[in-house]
């Protein structure tokens, strides 16, 4: 299985990871060697498996209702690059454009 | 040659995606406060903050609710259904996913009816889904950075998405106000858009009528009100008419309505198109909702308001217009039934609520909760205009009285000397002086200007302070005059 260089680039940027091109080139072929190998598992016939999205044999583990203390906010912004007023301070949200 | 759009008659396709915020005490996988209002990430832990090695829990208060809600929506309930993690970066989304459902959300294809302009149209519900909100961004006040408080990180809400069924705007707003009738008579949500516990994201597209296809379709976002909802439907499909009848394109995207502008503008264009990677979210394990816990929860389904307005209509033999009123909420139609259970004449107290009840809710912004008149009393009131004790312009008089003080009508009635005059003896002085002030009026009368009568029984009535039984009035002038 190839992964093209264009699906790295799509990758990368939703992972917002920063790649070079020799980078690029690198993991479209580490990564289609990866994909390839895991496409193994295509030659066995399993139409008759049930799917598995859990390994483990448990269902409807719930808890109750309640209420439990919080962290203060000093905790909560402990490890905070930048914050204000007991918020996180991020770099100015832009959610406009016209 | 560009085809000329100006004849073309469009027909609008809307669809609406509600999120309502679950009305528990805990946050769906932790168990940090929902409160509204508290101080800025005081309501966090290391759950919903997305600390590495953390489990999240479902909180089962949480399932109930999504089933509860899924039933009186008419929804198939999955027997296993499971969560999924929906990955995107946002800074208000600390583990750079929302734990949502993808595939097997726990409801699917159901529906609800609301009246649109007299006529019943059924809308579908496509799924409802259980999911966790993301935290709050600020901005205002703020030149170059933007602020983040989780406290809303981790509060339950149910995704609720219809089917693209709705085909103008009065119906996407009867739609909505349908719904959230139900999610407040539920007790699973409190309804309350300002406060962002209903959010309402519409997407809208224009197809000339008679097309079958669908048209390119805009999500709208960022709307807080019920009025808003309307106005920025309004908006945006005037601005896809435009565009149309102009010859030109709609983008698929999503718009973010302006508040101030009243306007929609672009938010993210196509070309970073939503790519989330769901996956089945390994830290929760899946539901299989027993056949048995569904039935009883559509046992304990409480009676929803269209049950209720036609129960109304049918038992108390009272219009369509009063029961539609009267069940607006829940405590209203409480209210109702407790009077007419002391009461038993329907109709009036119906009368008596929709008038004078409503409005003195409505002139000092209280809710029915707050009513300081208990239904016992009301019922009184009504009781001593039924008797005789007073009329019914004087009950108006102590109504108002007993909405400002909370006393009883006996009490006002007596202390102000309301008792209503039906005293013939008493009503005769009161004639007397009347046709006595008013020679002309009464020869024009005995002339056959008949129509006088209503003139007499005012003034009687006015020197009385009404106070004077009417009807006796009316009698006794009767005869005085044709004597």
């Amino acid at each position: 299985m190839k992964l093209s260089k264009e699906e790295v680039e799509h990758v990368a940027k939703l992972a917002r990871l920063a790649v070079s091109e020799e980078e690029k080139e690198a993991f479209s072929r580490q990564l289609s060697e990866i994909l390839t190998y895991v496409g193994k598992l295509n030659e066995l016939d399993t139409s008759k498996v049930e799917p598995t999205s859990h390994v483990l044999d448990l269902s409807n583990i719930f808890r109750d209702d309640v209420v439990r203390e919080s962290l203060p906010p000093a905790d909560v912004l402990a490890n905070a690059p930048d914050r204000e007023n007991n918020h996180f301070r991020v770099p100015k949200i832009i959610e406009e454009r016209e | 040659m560009v085809k000329t759009q100006i004849d073309t008659q469009y027909e609008a396709v809307i669809g609406l995606e509600v999120h309502a915020q679950l009305k528990t005490a805990s946050k769906i996988f932790c168990g940090c406060s929902t409160k509204f209002g508290a101080g800025p990430n005081s309501q966090t832990c290391p759950i919903c903050l997305g600390m590495p090695g953390v489990l999240p829990v479902l909180n089962r208060r949480v399932l109930e609710m999504a089933v509860k809600t899924g039933l009186a929506l008419h929804c198939k309930i999955s027997p296993y259904s499971r969560f999924a993690r929906k990955n995107y970066f946002y800074p208000d989304l600390p583990k750079g996913y929302q734990i949502s459902q993808y595939e097997l959300p726990l409801c699917e294809q159901g529906y609800l009816e609301t009246a649109v302009n007299g006529r019943i149209k059924r809308i579908g519900i496509h799924r409802a889904h259980m999911e966790e909100d993301a935290g709050k961004n600020l901005h205002e006040g703020l030149e170059a950075a933007s602020h983040v408080d989780l406290n809303r990180a981790g509060v339950p809400l149910l995704e609720i998405v219809s089917e693209p069924d709705i085909r103008s705007i009065d119906e996407a707003v009867a739609y909505l106000k349908t719904l959230r009738d139900i999610l407040v008579y539920l007790d699973v949500c409190d309804g309350n858009m300002e406060e962002g516990s209903l959010r309402c994201e519409p997407n809208l597209s224009l197809r000339p009528v008679g097309q079958k296809e669908f048209g390119t379709r805009v999500e709208l976002k960022n709307i807080n009100s019920f009025r808003f909802v309307q106005k920025a439907m309004e908006y945006e499909l005037r601005r896809q008419e435009k565009v149309l009848r102009e010859g030109g394109r709609i983008a698929q995207e999503t718009r973010l309505w302006n508040t101030e502008k009243e306007i929609t503008v672009v938010m993210r264009s196509k070309e970073e198109a939503h790519d989330y990677r769901y996956f089945p979210e390994p830290d929760l394990v899946p539901l299989m909702i027993p056949e048995d816990l569904i039935e009883e929860v559509r046992n304990g389904l409480p009676e929803l308001p269209d049950a209720k307005r036609e129960r109304f209509v049918r038992e108390y033999e009272i219009p369509i217009y009063d029961a539609e009123v009267l069940t607006i909420s829940k405590d209203l139609a409480h209210y109702f039934e407790a009077c007419v259970a002391i009461y038993p004449q329907p109709k009036t107290v119906s009368n008596w609520i929709m008038t004078e009840l409503l409005r003195e809710l409505n002139n000092s912004g209280q809710e029915i909760a707050d009513c300081p008149i208990p239904p016992e009393r009301f019922a009184g009131l009504l009781k001593l205009i039924e008797d005789g004790t007073i009329s019914g312009k004087i009950a108006k008089t102590v109504f108002e009285e007993m909405y400002r003080t909370g006393r009883s009508p006996e009490e006002i009635v007596k202390e102000k000397g309301l008792v209503q005059i039906s005293d013939a003896g008493a009503i005769e002085v009161l004639i007397e002086d009347v046709l006595a002030a008013h020679p002309n009026e009464r020869e024009s009368y005995r002339q056959g200007k008949t129509q006088l009568l209503g003139f007499f029984v005012g003034q009687v009535m006015k020197r009385s302070q009404g106070k004077a039984n009417p009807g006796k009035v009316n009698e006794l002038l009767k005869k005085k005059l044709s004597a």
